[in-house]
């Protein structure tokens, strides 16, 4: 090879921040990660979108040492590394913000962001934790992130949890950082701080690497998408030369399913009135009524009480003085098994701790709610179960090995489904449903969007939590809209718009279309 | 590809790791001592092995559910006291002695699992209060003394029955109901559930301190068997008896893959844990190796079974199953 060619191939890799080639990695029953080859240049936000199961988690835990590839190689900056564990990413300057995150809840946010590198002194023995404290919150300062470093993750909402990961990746000074569908915990005004944090970050040269199933999202922020579908890589492109359709295409390889907004169903009798709730420091006040066969979006901005909303009427928290009916009779709720025996479901925002059995099969997470109905005399049919769970993975469109999987090692999407199916099978009569799409892909999501509306046709009343606002907007007959703690705002879909509940959200517009009790 | 081969084998090891382990420590012991295959040898290996494993089936519940039962010796020498003096000092009869018996060991399971299902005190710190409050107990109903005097009817359960050792049948017949309790029942289930995630489990409409309440009866009560075998076997009963039972029952469940972090564990585990256990015990002795150093073989086994099951286990989770 001639010299001056060498020159122009070296110049040629050089412009690449990052080249992954030919990557392959397969788990017991699945090809995960097939033959990728995928470069990402310095400075740029380069979007990764792909179905539930498509691979793209897995491809980049390979790129941050979580998994190691069976085949392929990684370059970085022109360089032949090897990626063994995520200490080893951590040194070459890569960061993985993951989809599920990986705090330690009773540690501070400054021990949280140093972790495994803490600074020392006295020979090296003991921890400086003043100058971690400083160091940590000058990066909080950066970010503008208003809470504590000494505070508990554990006493810190999602959204902060996120904000915390991110601080732990800038304060590493990474060359490549890579987010995992960070915004699917995110409220539109965190969404949009991120967004802008992203900006300055590929301004600086890093390279980042963000994986979204929101289309608008990675449209807004993006300068290439590049496609997964069944592990392999079918497209890459500049975002400009796209369009929400030609990616959706290349995601699912064929037209999506139309959505069909929800049909307009008759309002039935009362299912749920709840006055004054109230508990704890998080939700002051909220009166509101529920009707069969309507689906009803309650929005807000992380950490407004929604949540708090849902816990109380599922009997997981204490209700401090509100009064709730059930179809008319006056409840007390102490437990999660009292509110299901009055008909109350709720799928939980946080699937990881509170929706799933993490270490065990697919099969009991899906059903452990039948197993009274599919027993005799205390005893488990099993042949019925699998039967059920059988027609829930195909309903639900779950990706799963077989029904012996831990659900811990499907995709995140798939995930969420699994917990789904579980209140499929207890069918309630009043259904709350707490960030219910969080991370499923944009078919998928119109399938749980249709099944929902399928269930309210049938009758049930579904309150349905979410920080998506086209999501809220889309599904919802009635959208009520909660602020630090307090129902502010109800209106008809008709007359609701993004601006509205945002301002009603944020304290700009006060009481609209509320019947205010005294 | 060889690291495929090579993973399903581990995880073959894993999944079996029990037998595995069995074999490796009875290969050289029957290489070295003669008497060891012995069938007489044998059979009095799995004399004192299946009275161990009964409450160490009962331990593997308390593990599923991520708790521990520290009681299980005391319960097993107040259950085995109580029955030998009412049977001969109250003259009650055995059936009628071990009956009223067992409900006494019923009793502090249920009281250790109300303390720790509904006072939300933490396992370990509840049953290590009533390991002292039943040792107490057992020590203030016998003045410190043996009570001994035992008919026919009661050693008859530690006793040979067809060239076959009673207590055999015994652990067979308590295997039998545990498994179908807890690998078939609905009960059983929500065990491995609340072991899972606790929280998970109570969102799910699964009342966690029902079920951790019948797990500690269901450990007293395994306890309480093998503590009515232990003082059929010695004809006597023996205040100090089943002392540190409560580690040979912990060692046999993880050594039969349950964890201490809860969510995993077998019957049949428990049992193949017990019984490497108990053959090395067996095999040290026929080797005449000194009773100290035994205790330090013992814990040595017992720390590399644990280690293998880690790192095959975390081997096999970055692997995927
Ligand atoms: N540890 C594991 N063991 C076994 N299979 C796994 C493991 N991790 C992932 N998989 C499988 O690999 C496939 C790809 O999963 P991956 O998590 O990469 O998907 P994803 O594209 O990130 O999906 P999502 O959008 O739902 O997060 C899935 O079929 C999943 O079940
Ligand atoms: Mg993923």
């Amino acid at each position: 090879m001639s010299r001056t060619l060498l020159f122009i191939k070296i110049m040629a890799d050089q412009t690449y921040r990052l080249e992954l080639k030919n990557i392959t990695k397969s788990f017991p029953g699945v090809l995960a990660v097939q033959d990728v080859t995928l470069s990402a240049y310095p400075g740029e936000i380069l979007a990764l979108a792909g179905e539930n199961g498509a691979g793209k988690s897995t491809l980049m835990n390979i790129l941050s040492g979580a998994f190691t590839a069976d085949t392929g190689m990684i370059l970085l900056d022109g360089q032949e590394v090897k990626i063994p564990s995520p200490r080893r990413a951590q040194e070459l300057g890569i960061a993985m913000i993951h989809q599920e995150l990986a705090l330690i809840p009773q540690m501070t946010v400054a021990q949280n962001i140093f972790l495994g590198r803490e600074p020392l002194f006295a020979a090296g023995t003991l921890v400086n934790t003043k100058m971690m404290q400083a160091e940590a919150q000058s990066v909080l300062n950066q970010l503008g992130l208003d809470f504590s470093v000494t505070a508990l993750i554990s006493d810190l909402s999602i959204a902060q949890r996120q904000m915390v990961e991110i601080a732990k990746s800038i304060s590493i000074k990474s060359r490549v950082i890579i987010l995992d569908e960070p915004t699917s915990a995110l409220s539109e005004r965190e969404s949009a701080k991120l967004f802008d944090l992203m900006r300055s970050l590929r301004e600086q040269g890093v390279t980042l690497i963000y994986i979204s199933h929101r289309m608008e999202e990675i449209f807004n922020l993006s300068d290439r998408v590049a496609v997964m579908r069944d592990g392999q890589l079918v497209g890459v492109a500049a975002t400009k030369e796209l369009n929400v359709n030609s990616v959706v295409q290349m995601m699912v390889g064929r037209e999506l399913k139309e959505f069909f907004p929800k049909a307009e169903t008759q309002r039935g009798e009362v299912a749920l009135e709840v006055h004054n709730l109230r508990s704890g420091s998080h939700l002051k006040d909220a009166t509101f009524t529920l009707y069969k066969g309507e689906i009803v979006g309650l929005a807000g901005l992380v950490g407004s009480g929604r949540t708090e909303i849902a816990r109380v009427l599922f009997g997981a928290d204490p209700n401090e003085g509100g009064e709730i009916r059930v179809a008319g009779k006056l409840v007390k709720i102490h437990s999660p098994q009292e509110a299901i025996r009055l008909g109350i479901g709720l799928v939980t925002e946080d699937r990881k701790a509170q929706g799933l059995f993490l270490g065990q099969s697919v099969r009991s997470n899906a059903s452990v709610s039948l197993f009274e109905r599919l027993s005799r005399f205390g005893f488990l049919l099993y042949e019925k179960i699998d039967q059920w769970v059988r027609g829930a993975i195909q309903q639900l469109n779950i990706r799963a090995a077989n029904l012996e999987q831990r659900v811990g090692n499907l995709s995140g999407g798939n995930q969420q489904k699994v917990v789904i199916a579980r209140w499929l099978a207890v069918n309630p009569q009043i259904l709350i449903l707490d960030e219910p799409t969080r991370g499923i892909d944009v078919s998928s999501k119109a399938e749980i969007h249709n099944l929902m509306g399928e269930l309210a046709a049938k009758g049930m009343a579904i309150l349905m939590i979410s920080s998506e606002l086209p999501e809220i907007l889309g599904v919802s007959d009635r959208i009520l809209v909660m602020r630090e703690g307090r129902l502010m705002a109800e209106f008809s879909r008709a007359d609701a718009t993004q601006d509205r509940i945002m301002q009603a959200a944020t304290g700009q517009l006060q009481n609209a279309g509320l019947n205010v009790h005294e | 590809m060889n690291n495929k081969f090579l993973l399903r084998f581990l995880g073959l090891v894993r999944a079996n790791s029990g037998l595995v382990i069995l074999f490796l420590v009875a290969l050289p012991l029957s290489l070295l001592s003669a008497d060891f295959l012995s069938g007489n040898n044998l059979l009095t290996v799995a004399l004192q092995t299946s009275m161990i494993a009964i409450a160490a089936i009962g331990m593997t519940f308390a593990l599923i559910t991520g708790g521990v039962d520290l009681s299980v010796g005391s319960v097993a020498a107040l259950t085995g006291v109580l029955a030998a003096g009412l049977a001969t000092r109250n003259g009650l009869g055995t059936y009628p002695a071990i009956f009223i018996s067992l409900f006494a060991a019923a009793l502090i399971g249920a009281l250790n699992g109300a303390m720790i299902a509904w006072g939300r005190i933490p396992p370990f710190v509840a049953t290590l209060a009533s390991m002292a409050a039943v040792r107490g107990l057992t020590l203030v109903y016998t003045q410190g003394k043996p009570i001994s005097g035992l008919d026919e009817q009661f050693t008859f359960w530690a006793t040979d029955a067809a060239g076959i050792p009673v207590p055999l049948f015994v652990l067979l017949f308590v295997a039998i109901i545990t498994y179908i309790i807890l690998h078939r029942s609905v009960f059983g289930s929500y065990i491995f559930a609340i072991g899972g995630g606790e929280e998970t489990a109570r969102l799910a409409g699964i009342s966690p301190a029902k079920i951790k309440f019948g797990v500690y009866i269901i450990s007293a009560l395994a306890a309480g068997l093998t503590g009515l075998l232990l003082t059929a076997r010695l004809w006597s009963a023996q205040p100090n008896s089943g002392t540190g039972l409560e580690l040979d029952a912990i060692a046999s469940s993880v050594l039969g893959g349950a964890s201490l972090m809860g969510g995993a564990g077998s019957v049949t585990g428990a049992i193949i844990g017990t019984f490497i256990i108990g053959i090395l015990a067996n095999g040290l002795n026929l080797l005449e190796v000194p009773s100290y150093n035994q205790q330090v073989i013992k814990g040595l086994v017992f720390i590399v079974a644990v280690i293998l099951d880690y790192v095959l286990k975390r081997r096999l989770k970055n692997n995927g199953s």
